[in-house]
């Protein structure tokens, strides 16, 4: 099963930037307020 | 491609014209590969259809099948939907008009591509990768610079939050990329022929990992996206529990990548993966129904809009065929239901109630929605006709399911029975003759199902023909975090 050290290392990389990009959510607060922010798109147009 | 990129007035509009574009394809598309859809159908009903005639063999016109509802109807339902939200919810024009035009003829280049190249019979005969390494190619181009104009239009956003919907529209886009690069990596021998650069059941691991992640990233967890704005705007009420979406968009781009081996229960494939696939198969059962229930709790105080409102029961109706659809994959996944159900017509069953129930229908509730605002329009042509679409349909996928179910279970059934001396009770052919007329309420199913996208292309074609199309002002002065 030789294509799990493809998909293995490939997969984990992933997580790293999965976790990443959730932190970068986190950190520049995108999870702030989340209450008013559903409201928000009833008001764009 | 800036003159058109500001009003009469100098204020800035967005770009609707490349949506308005994705739109009308859209409704086009699904037509075309329903179409094809109910020509395989007949053909395994009655295989004499085939008309001894190569390019209109159901082996070829399967993939052309495959491919036209998945890229072309939904892949251009997901650009229209995409670049429109992405828009309104930065309150910004997309990031680049000549590369949002390359997507929109890229694409449409693709799929004629593979409207000539199925039939002739080139194939990698990788499933909805079946596409030959040059038509690959152009794909992962209009991907990238899709990829390019997303991402940027999201840059230049005015509004500090990144709406939820396009949290899933670029996991898709990632995600897509991601599948289509790694699949689709070929040893090319010539201009229509190419070896997979992975061979045997490592190749089907590949494939397996590709065709589940296209499932959970291109039909769902784009659609999702489409889902999370459409309607909330329709239903003119927010999304039930925006932390229920933040939190289930997570653990579900992370669960779906796991789930791919349970298309591989009982080959070659290692137990030890294939049961990895089963227990993430199972896990993805709650963020896919977090999602059900939060669309559907969204019309929680306004369920009376449904009696009224025909797009709405689209988009709602939408997602019982979505849970329902995520409560039998993850049923199906488990090995001892896959024995019975593999390679029978209940998996085709189960892509169908997702494929018609979920992904088409969100799709047409969602474009019923953004048809007649695409043209200043309030509704579209015929609101009547809406309502007939909604019941055909919903007929029609009634029909196409309940009939593979019992088609499928019967096939499993027969195949395994086996004589007190250990012998087979049936011969193979036995299971396709009674399957017969099964084959025939599927046909009905799926004629009912396309009659329905004949009416949204007509009413389509009407509330073009009747509107106008008016540039839209870009909000100004919105503060960025209000």
């Amino acid at each position: 099963m030789d294509v799990l050290y493809l998909l293995i290392p490939l997969s984990v990389l992933i997580v790293f930037g999965v976790i990443g990009v959730f932190w970068w959510a986190l950190q520049s607060g995108q999870f702030d307020h989340v209450d008013r922010e559903g409201e928000r798109i009833l008001h764009d147009e | 491609m800036a003159f058109h990129d500001k009003a009469s007035t100098g204020a800035a509009v967005y770009n609707d014209k490349v949506v308005r574009q994705f739109a009308l394809a859209t409704v086009f598309w699904g037509v075309v590969g329903m179409l094809v859809g109910v020509i395989i159908a007949a053909q395994l009903t009655w295989p004499a259809l085939n008309l001894g005639i190569e390019w209109l063999s159901y082996g070829r016109l399967r993939p052309l099948h495959t491919n036209a509802v998945i890229f072309a109807f939904g892949g251009c339902g997901l650009f229209a939907a995409s670049y429109y939200v992405v828009q309104r919810t930065s309150q910004v024009r997309l990031f680049s008009d000549g590369l949002a035009a390359f997507t929109f003829w890229g694409w449409q280049l693709v799929i004629v591509l593979a409207a000539i190249t199925l039939p002739m019979g080139m194939t990698q005969g990788k499933e909805y990768a079946e596409l030959e390494w040059p038509i690959d190619i152009l794909i992962a181009l209009v991907w990238v610079a899709y990829a390019i104009v997303f991402f940027g239009t999201i840059g230049l956003r005015k509004v500090r939050h990144i709406y939820v919907a396009n949290w899933f529209f670029g996991a898709f886009i990632l995600a897509v990329a991601l599948l289509h690069i790694v699949n689709s990596a070929a040893l090319p021998v010539s201009l229509g022929k190419s070896y997979s650069a992975y061979a045997g059941v490592q190749d089907a691991m590949v494939q397996w990992w590709y065709g589940h992640n296209a499932v959970g990233f291109f039909l769902t967890a784009g659609f999702l996206g489409m889902m999370y704005y459409f309607i909330p705007k329709q239903a003119e009420r927010p999304v039930y529990s925006y932390r229920l979406s933040i939190v289930h968009f997570w653990a579900l781009i992370f669960t779906y990548m796991w789930a791919g081996p349970h298309h591989l229960h009982y080959t070659a494939l290692p137990d030890w993966a294939q049961s990895v696939g089963m227990v993430f198969s199972l896990i993805l059962l709650a963020p896919s129904w977090g999602g059900m229930i939060n669309g559907i709790m969204t019309l929680s105080g306004a369920w009376h809009k449904l009696r009224d409102d025909p797009i709405l029961r689209f988009l709602i109706v939408s997602l019982s065929f979505y849970g329902m659809s995520t409560f039998e994959g993850p049923m199906m996944s488990i090995k001892t239901v896959n024995a019975l159900s593999h390679y029978t017509d209940w998996t085709v069953g189960h892509v169908h109630s997702g494929a018609l129930g979920w992904v088409g229908l969100v799709t047409m509730g969602s474009m019923y929605y953004l048809i007649p605002r695409l043209y200043g329009q309030k509704k579209m042509y015929s609101v009547p006709a809406i309502e007939l679409h909604f019941w055909i349909s919903t007929i029609g996928i009634v029909l196409y399911i309940a009939a593979m179910w019992i088609a499928g279970v019967m096939q499993g059934l027969m195949w395994r029975a086996v004589n007190p001396d250990g012998s087979l009770t049936y011969t193979f052919v036995e299971s396709v003759k009674a399957t017969f007329p099964f084959y025939v309420i599927r046909l009905a199913g799926g004629v009912l199902y396309l009659g329905g996208m004949c009416v949204m292309l007509w009413n389509t074609v009407m509330t073009a023909r009747s509107g106008r199309v008016d540039p839209v002002q870009i909000p100004t002065a919105q503060a960025a975090h209000a």
